[in-house]
Parts: structure tokens; sequence; C-alpha cells
């Protein structure tokens, strides 16, 4: 039987006849590797580019149909030793970077327009105190209204437009006031500059403008790169499929690629790769990623399969039903909706201080205007001055006060590990004093392991694990994992369902289930536990492959019950599995054979005693729990859908980074609500100055820098070494708990 | 003050010329690959390939 990978559906077609292709390489370390990926390709006949973004670590490459094919160029990169995998852009992604690259723009524009203003700024501030003619001075202010207005109109566009949004709905956001004193300043000093005034306030309009868009930017370039990363993960988890064309040949195809009405072939050790139902054959199916469930399931001719399921035993044809986007079971997506919408509850720490913030600043504006008239000052200087608190009162710095804090913050937990899928998810991990786990592929590796390897003497161990190398089976699977150098027997034949066998060293060997090699099977296989059995000659062994725990999972717990947070189990699977992990890691809050319902239930449960919940899961029967939880993170190998629901994606076989994140956040709460102080007793300074009237324009510029750089440093200390003992989890444990509890 | 009439255009123009660079250089796509551009720079082996393709 011959197979091809058949990629044909995910290139493009450019205006000039070529075919392009987006893949996401693994392994590539140096620029050494820039040049060996992109001369190899360049090399190829029909390859037209060949371009690889060293950043976020993509390929994209340009042929021509007629002389290579897609998978020859995927080959050629995988025999260089990189891993490529085809890779479609999600729209977000492709969103997000053109709305980052439109902030670069507006920054780039606000940044000219306030260098140039500062300098005719600095001329009349200086002028002022010396003996410049009032027509130069009008003059440099005619200039600078010049530049500032066509600057403000396109580098204000993201605050105006975000605040109409929000005004058109009838509610307030921190760009209300941004832009109420943008354009009040502006247009008050346009109406300055026309009766030849001594101040015009078109410095601190456009410095303003270019503080809050560094914010900005920083916070677009971060989800950017986010999700730059999680699009790789995904195009490296991508699973294929082998179609069953109608003229009886197998093609590998992308699984993305599938359609409703395909035939599939599912060998055992595949990941069942869509939602279809079984036209041939049976075997037995673990479901643990779809229901957390880990005894195996018999499927028939007729019966549904799950996309995420393996097949254990032996070959299915299996008719999609449902691919792509939609594989999921109804309910599940139903509760997802469900779930979503029950989050969009909590506000945001930045919005509540806006929705505080803007009334507040309005009223004392309108109070300023209010008093100056009853005290006996003309329209004119009222307006002026209530305009001048409007302009100090600018949330300048309570617009930076979170998001830079939010930025270092996500810097952080990326190179501990952890993606953010949403910047305020920080906050809401800070918050968090329950945490809910659960079991299979969460507290447990997602794959199965040899637990009694070490009793097993080496050679031995070898041996079975040279055989292991020639099954897909997920047992073999599991074993070949042990020892990862042993090389394939030459010869090893696998009897489908049974084993493998070959001549090793001169003397019949087998590998495969008890029955097949012809050793006893022992009798205190622990519950959850598979065996299988080896054979060389005179000598036998028996593997016992069972889902073990991540090997920093009882530290982690640990770790998180001392830091005062309490710890539950929710499994879908038995109670027999549960409870010796529950016990391993002293959690004595623990329910099994739950169901995606039941979990979300659950939390409910727990939310209306008043406890804010993280939930920590990864299959797909968790999908709706992790919406519906107060927080959610996920481990990289999650199901998709899961990921997608998750607040946070965290990397890497350690548990660790879900302590990190808790005490990362922690931390990055408390200097928010620093910054927040910060930029309030800036205000009950600042303000009292603009009611009285005093407020010159240099003050303004320098008050609203002088806040903004205030914040801005203060987010910067994140950076600094934790010299508390909360940063990582290692010096959470070198601390003191009692300590610990209080920060 | 007539030094102003060459000065200020001169300042102004300086500055356009800078942000239209920028503009440029973000639309040419100089920013997708700030990594990889660290790295090109070190490399040789294209000058010995431009000379025989051309």
């Amino acid at each position: 039987m011959t197979q091809t990978l058949d990629l044909s559906a995910l290139a493009r077609t450019r205006e000039d006849g070529a075919c392009e292709m987006e893949l996401a390489v693994d392994g590539m370390s140096c620029g050494g590797c820039i040049a060996k990926i992109e001369g190899t390709l360049n090399r190829m006949p029909g390859v037209v580019a060949a371009r690889v973004n060293f950043t976020n670590r993509r390929l994209s490459v340009a042929w021509t149909r007629e002389v290579v094919s897609a998978s020859d160029i995927v080959t050629a990169i995988e025999r260089l030793g990189y891993g490529a995998h085809p890779f479609v852009a999600r729209v977000a992604e492709g969103e997000d970077a053109a709305e980052a690259k439109s902030l670069l723009r507006c920054l780039a524009v606000a940044g000219f327009a306030a260098m140039n203003i500062m300098l005719l700024s600095v001329s009349v501030w200086s002028g002022n105190v010396t003996d410049i003619t009032p027509e130069t001075r009008d003059f440099f202010h005619w200039l600078s209204a010049l530049i500032a207005l066509p600057a403000a109109a396109y580098a204000g566009r993201p605050f105006f437009k975000s605040a109409w949004s929000a005004l058109r709905v009838a509610s307030v956001n921190m760009d209300v006031p941004i832009s109420l004193g943008v354009i009040l300043a502006l247009g008050m000093s346009v109406v300055e500059t026309v009766n030849h005034a001594e101040h015009a306030y078109f410095d601190s309009a456009v410095m303003l403008l270019f503080f809050l868009l560094c914010g900005r930017y920083l916070d677009r370039a971060m989800r950017k790169k986010t999700r730059a990363v999680a699009g790789n993960l995904a195009a490296l988890r991508a699973d294929t499929a082998c179609k069953l064309t109608d003229c009886g040949c197998m093609n590998e195809v992308p699984a993305s690629t599938l359609h409703a009405g395909d035939r599939i072939l599912v060998r055992p050790g595949d990941r069942v790769a869509a939602d279809g139902i079984i036209e041939e054959g049976a075997s037995d199916l673990d479901e643990s990623l779809v229901t957390g469930e880990t005894l195996r399931r018999e499927a028939r001719a007729g019966e549904p399969v799950y996309a995420g399921s393996i097949n254990f035993s032996s070959v299915l044809t299996v008719r999609v039903t449902a691919a792509g986007e939609d594989t999921l079971l109804d309910d599940i997506e139903r509760l997802l909706d469900k779930a979503v919408k029950s989050k969009s509850r909590i506000v945001a720490l930045a919005d509540r201080a806006a929705r505080l913030y803007a009334p507040v600043v309005h009223t004392t504006a309108a109070l300023t205007l209010a008093g100056w008239l009853i005290a006996g000052a003309s329209l004119h200087d009222a307006v002026i001055t209530a305009i001048a608190v409007l302009i100090i009162t600018c949330p300048c710095a309570l617009a930076l006060a979170v998001p830079a804090v939010q930025v270092v913050t996500a810097g952080r937990l990326f190179r501990a590990g952890v993606l953010l899928n949403s910047g305020d998810a920080i906050e809401r991990l800070a918050e968090v004093d329950t945490v809910v786990f659960d079991k299979t592929g969460t507290l447990t590796l997602p794959e199965p392991r040899v637990v009694d390897a070490g009793a097993i003497p080496a050679d031995i161990l070898a041996g079975a694990a040279r055989l292991a190398k020639s099954s897909r089976h997920p047992l073999a699977l599991a074993l070949a994992r042990e020892a990862r150098d042993a090389q394939p027997v030459p010869g090893a034949t696998e009897i489908q369902g049974q084993g493998v066998s070959a001549v090793l060293d001169g003397v019949e060997a087998r590998f495969g289930s008890p029955a097949f090699c012809g050793v006893a099977l022992p009798r205190d296989i622990p519950a959850g536990a598979s065996a299988i059995a080896f054979r060389h000659g005179t000598r036998e062994a028996v593997f016992l492959v069972q889902q073990s725990l991540r090997a920093d999972a009882v530290a982690v717990a640990k770790a998180l019950a001392t830091r005062g947070l309490r710890l539950r189990i929710l499994s879908g699977d038995r109670a027999e599995a549960v409870e010796p992990i529950a016990n391993a890691l002293g959690i004595t809050d623990w329910r099994a054979g739950m169901r995606p319902a039941d979990k979300v239930a659950s939390l409910e449960a727990l939310r209306t005693q008043g406890h804010r919940v993280l939930m920590v899961g990864d299959g797909l029967n968790d999908a709706p729990a992790l919406a519906a939880a107060h927080v959610s993170l996920s481990p990289v190998t999650a199901a998709e859908l899961s990921q997608a629901h998750a607040d946070a994606v965290f990397m890497g076989a350690a548990l660790a980074p879900v302590v990190d994140a808790v005490t990362a956040s922690v931390r990055a709460r408390r200097l928010m609500r620093q910054n927040l102080m910060l930029a309030v007793i800036y205000n009950a300074v600042a303000v009292p100055v603009a009611i009285a009237g005093l407020v010159t324009p240099l003050i303004a510029a320098l008050a609203m820098s002088g806040s903004s750089m205030l914040v801005t440093l203060n987010a910067l200390r994140l950076r600094l070494p934790a010299r508390r003992g909360s940063g990582t989890m290692a010096a959470a444990e070198r601390a003191e708990p009692a300590r610990l509890r209080t920060t | 003050m007539n030094v102003l009439v060459y000065l200020v255009p001169a300042a102004l123009g300086l500055g356009l010329v800078g942000l239209v660079a920028f503009l440029w250089s973000l639309k040419s796509g100089q920013y997708e690959d700030l990594d990889g551009a660290a790295l090109r720079i070190l490399r040789d082996d294209d000058l010995k390939d431009e000379g025989t393709r051309s």
C-alpha cells in the first residue's frame, strides 16, 4: 500500500500561479539553521522562494505545482532534522498583527508630532519669561496647531473609536475622558491661539496621546507574540488522518481538511481525527481526552466515535459526520455558550476604575466652571480653568497603570512557560481561593508511562523497547518512550491486536499481550493499569503501563495548599482511578465520575458560596468547566477547544507553572493597586492646583509625563528578582508558609 | 528673527523625513522578524551566492 501526505488543501495559489504555504518549523535554534533551511529549499528545483521568520519560527515557501509538491518540501525539511508542520493562520492572529501595526503607525505619528510641538513649546515657554514678541508666539502656536490637529486626528483614532462605541451603548470606558480631554485641549488651544493668548495646550494633548499609545502598543505586541506561539503549537499538534479515496487508495491528509462524508482509516495507536460512525471493524477506544474516563470503551460497527479518542486494538473504517470546527458534542457546545456568557459578568479592574473615574472627573470640571462663574470670573477664564482640570486629570497614569503591569507580568509568565489568552486573567488569577483540578492529562501526564521500569533488568527493558519501536500501539509507544535511543529490530513483524515478534540475538523474541507471549498475567495489577509482556527465549517480563502523575504534582499541591488555597479534584474517571491520585497529593476533596454538566454545576455551587475558582483542566469534557470557572488554565497538550476557553495555557511536562501563574499574579495585582494609588495621589495633588486656575501648559506637561513615567517604572519593578520569595515555585517552597499567606 | 524662516521648515522637514522613513520601514516588513535579522547580518555565504548567480 502506498501512502502520500497530501497537503494540497493547505496551499494557496498566488497571482503568478505559484503555490504558497506557511509552515511552523520545530527545532530552529541559531542563524545556521536559517541558512541551512533556506539554502536547501532555494536549491530545490521548483521552489520559487523560501524565507524563514526566525522570530515566530515560521517558514513561508512558494513553489510551482508542476515540479515539486508540498509534501516533497516537508520531507526535505524533515531530512535536515527539523519538524515542519503546515500551518493555517487563524483569523484572530492576523487581526492582532494588523492592529499592532496600525498602532505602531499611530505611535510614530504621535511621536513625530510630540517632538516637534515640544520644540516649539519650549521656545514659547522660555520666550514668555524673556523677550518673545507676540507675533512670533502666535506664529509658533499656529505652527503647533498645524502639526497637532492632523496628527491627533490620525493618532487618536484608536481612542476616539473605542470611546464612540462605548458612548453609543450609553456606557463609559477609559477612552471617553481621554478623547474628551484631547479634543477639548486642542479646541481650547485653537481658541486661545486665535485670541493671541500666552498659553496653548497642543503639547499636552499630543504627548498624552503618545504615552497612551505606548501602553496600547505594548499590550497588543504581547498578545501578538502569545498568539504566534499558540498558533505554532496548534500546528505542531495538528493530527493527520488517513483518508480513503474512492479508488481505494489511502491519502495522509491534515485533519483540518476533512469533510463530513469522507471515509478515514483509523489504525491502532492513531488518534481519531474527526467525529464519525464506525463502518467496519471493532476496537477498544481510549476516550480519556473526551470524557476523562481512562477505562477503554469497546466500539463496533454503527457506533459513534469522537475526535480525540485513541484507537487501541484494531483497524477501524470511520465515516466522518462532523469535521474541522464542529467536531464536538452538541451539549458541550451549548454548555460553553452559557458559561462564556456568565464570565462576562466579571469586570476588569481598569474598567471598574474607569466607571468610577469618568463621572468624578466630569463633575469636578463642571463644578470648577460653576464655582469660578459664581466667584465672579469671566466666562472665558472659567471655561479655561475647567478645561485645565479635564486635561490634568486625563487618566494618563490610570490608563497606563494596569496595562503596564499586565505587559510586564505576561512577559514574565511567558518565560515561565505560561501563555496568557487574556490580559485581565492576571487580576482574576490573583483573586483565586480554590483550585479545581481535572485528573486525566492534567494531574497525570497526557501519555501513559511504564510504572515498573525500575524493577526490570536493563537489557530486558532495552530488548522490549527495540521490539516496541515496530508498533504503533499506545502501550508499545509508552515502552518505546522509556528507551528513546533503542533501534528497531529489522524484520520484526506485527500481528494486529496481539503483538510484535522478531529474532533478537538469534533467539525468538515476542512483545505484546501476555497471552501472545505466553507469560502468566500477574494477579495484583493495580486499577487503571494495563499489562504488556515480553519474552526473549526463556526470560520474560511484564510491564505495567499506567497514567502517571506529573513529576512535580505533589510539590505543586503542597505549594498551593501552603498558600492557603483549597484544592479539589473533579474527574470524569472512575473513583478507583481517582482515589490513589488524590491520596498521593493529599487532596481530601475529590469527586469522580463527573460529566461535563456536573463539573459546571460543582463550580457554580462553589461560586455561590463566594469562592473564586481556578480550574485546571485539559479534556473536551473540561471545556465548559474551564469557561465557567473564575479563571482557568490548560496544559498545551489539551484539546484545542479547551485551550481556546482557558485564560492561559502552560507548556511542558511540569505542573509548576500553575504555582508560578498564581504567585506572579498576586504580585502583579499588588503593583496594579500601587499604581492606581499613585495615580490617585497624583490627582489629589494636581486637581486642586488646576481648580485654583494655576495650571500652565508647562505644569500640565511635566505632571502628565511624570506620572506616566512613575507608573511605568513601578510596573518594571516586577522584572526585578522577587525579594520576598514569591517569584518562583522553588522560592515559594523555601519561604515560610505564614509569610506566604500574608503576601 | 529671520532665521526662523528657514530653521523651522528645516526642523519640520527633518522630522518628516524620519517619520516617512519609519513608516516605509514598517510597511516593507522590516519589523516582522527582528530576531532573524540579528542573525542574518552575520551570514556571509550569501556574498558568494550573489557572485555565482548574477
